[in-house]
């Protein structure tokens, strides 16, 4: 393996009504998903097909009893909340308080960024619509992680993975990587604590919120590994790594890496390649602490002893990556491989010399160095409010508002992919998943599909009593080369049923 | 903006070696990248001070969020 495997990103994006801090969260988070749904009427009425989902199962071998659970954890329970299947194979709902976006599966570190991005769009459109109904509040959305009050809400990646590979040696291998990466993959932040209390910057917008090693819970007591094993596939054959520990990134040099690494890191672990042990020494507070320290030259204990930085534990994860492509691949490694390893590399030996060269690859830096500049200009202190807001405002995501937006028209970020194909990517799905056969169902039969979910799409025929489910449990069928040609044919949903099913659908 | 008043920019003389030459030269590009990127600091400023919300502190307080995930 490679950096290519089944993967994807969701993003819970920050809601709020200025001057309005009382706001139904629900509510303003339904406006914006029926905003977006107005956008794609035909859409508005398939419903998310819950039968796949097990959100108490846990990757250890047991579930999670339904009484014990905490009510955020019942997940597949209908809330009657907003909810819409995108042409581009995602979903958009909301998810407890906030507008959600899944992205579709994709099947390289590349696309992955693609199609997060046009999630942004997505919901920079649903706030569009939704304050475009008169007497609607004016709606803001952030792509960032927490409110700096006590509250965060998630951006989570999932990677399918090996069912075979032991999950202690996931746990063992995975832990110190994610102790580690957010000195490339940090959103950053101002304020220290959950609740934001000591002043300060820090790396990371996510570490003060993660309080144990592993576990299943999402919302409370959060795990830097998280075991809710939903694998949305053959549960024989794979699992779903459902990693909870990531800030929600703009840039997309953090995206593109944060799931660049993470995949090649899990595929030396499913082959079993990593044999040195790099564990941490409590590793929770360890991740405060490299948060806490944005000149990167914290002094992490592994537990055989050794004191080494976050960057150098990076680097070995690295050397370790760069021995195993040359082993497996030699010089047919796929470009994406190649192109990783050698950012990866380059943004760690900057990051060992000076983190703030970085300014216009990673968020973290991006927002320290602008928010540096305003310390030496107006002579602020941390605690100063509007180096908060500058924090809050990064992730604004109203193009002329959002200061992230800003640095890129004004040519301040490096890029990896296009405006262009961001844009296509909002109302098309991947060509090489089983997203395809959802979003492209969704742009041809949208009426007829009464529900869909990762794993199925559901058509209500004229005609038909009972509804046909259609299972789509392998991610990597249902792509363009398997069903383009024949969603090209079938002008209806019912041709499309009747030609899958042989004709035998009752 | 405050600027380094007392370095102004040596004309090499003819009688110069080449060396001398070429580190005034040199001396010349660092100076004038530092300018650069003094205006370029000034220029992202005064954009985003355009852009700040009006008044931070109750903005910022304002921003409230309910857990998620």
């Amino acid at each position: 393996m490679s950096v290519r495997r089944i993967m994807g990103t969701e993003t819970e994006f920050g809601i709020s009504v200025p001057g309005q801090p009382g706001a139904n969260p629900m509510l303003t988070s339904s406006q914006v998903v029926n905003g977006y749904a107005q956008t794609q009427p035909l859409a508005r009425k398939t419903r998310w097909d819950f039968d796949e989902e097990h959100p108490l199962r846990d990757a250890r071998g047991f579930d999670l009893s339904r009484e014990v659970a905490d009510s955020s954890q019942l997940t597949d329970e209908e809330t009657g909340l907003a909810n819409v299947i995108l042409t581009n194979g995602a979903r958009l709902y909301v998810d407890h308080a906030h507008p959600e976006y899944s992205a579709p599966e994709t099947t390289n570190p590349r696309d992955a960024v693609v199609w997060d991005k046009a999630g942004e769009l997505v919901i920079m459109e649903g706030a569009r619509q939704a304050r475009l109904i008169p007497g609607a509040p004016q709606l803001n959305l952030y792509k960032n992680n927490t409110d700096n009050k006590g509250a965060s809400y998630g951006s989570h990646e999932n990677y399918l993975m090996r069912r075979s590979t032991p999950f202690a040696s996931i746990v063992r291998h995975l832990t110190p990587f994610f102790v580690s990466r957010q000195v490339v993959t940090g959103a950053g932040r101002v304020g220290i604590g959950q609740d934001g209390a000591a002043h300060g910057f820090q790396v990371s917008q996510r570490a003060d919120y993660f309080e144990v090693e592993v576990g299943l819970e999402t919302t409370l007591k959060r795990p830097i590994i998280n075991t809710r094993d939903e694998p949305h596939a053959n549960p024989d054959r794979y699992r779903r790594l459902h990693v909870i520990i990531g800030d929600a990134n703009l840039s997309e040099i953090s995206t593109y890496l944060k799931v660049g690494t993470a995949s090649l890191v899990l595929a030396m672990i499913e082959d079993g390649w990593l044999t040195d042990d790099l564990s941490v020494d409590r590793p929770v507070t360890a991740l405060h602490e490299v948060s806490h320290d944005p000149s990167c030259t914290h002094l992490i204990t592994l537990k055989d002893g050794r004191k080494i930085t976050a960057v150098q534990l990076q680097t070995e994860y690295l050397e370790q990556a760069r021995k195993y492509v040359e082993d497996k691949y030699g010089d047919d490694a796929d470009r994406q491989t190649k192109d990783v390893l050698h950012r990866w590399e380059q943004i760690l030996d900057q990051l060992a010399i000076d983190p703030m060269k970085l300014s216009d690859q990673l968020d973290w830096v991006a927002k320290y160095k602008l928010l540096q500049q305003y310390r030496d200009r107006d002579g602020l202190e941390w605690d100063d409010p509007k180096l908060h807001l500058i924090d809050l405002q990064y992730a604004d995501l109203r193009p002329d508002k959002g200061l992230y937006y800003r640095l890129v028209k004004s040519g301040r970020m490096q890029r990896v992919v296009s405006d262009e194909e961001i844009r296509m990517a909002v109302s098309h799905p991947p060509v090489d998943t089983r997203a395809y056969f959802r979003g492209r169902c969704m742009q041809q039969y949208a009426p007829q599909v009464a529900a869909a979910s990762w794993d199925s799409v559901i058509f209500d025929l004229p005609g038909k009593e009972s509804l046909q489910r259609i299972p789509t449990l392998d991610p990597l069928r249902g792509t363009k080369a398997h069903v383009g040609a024949l969603l090209d044919q079938c002008d209806t949903a019912s041709d499309l049923v009747r030609t899958i099913t042989g004709g035998a659908a009752g | 903006m405050a600027k380094d008043g007392g370095q102004q920019h040596k004309q090499p003389k003819r009688s110069s070696t080449e060396e001398e030459v070429e580190q005034v030269e040199a001396s010349e590009d660092v100076q004038e990248r530092k300018e650069r990127l003094d205006e370029d600091v000034d220029s992202i400023l005064d954009e985003i001070d355009e852009v700040l919300e009006e008044n931070a502190e109750e903005f910022v307080r304002g921003f409230v969020q309910k857990g998620g995930e």
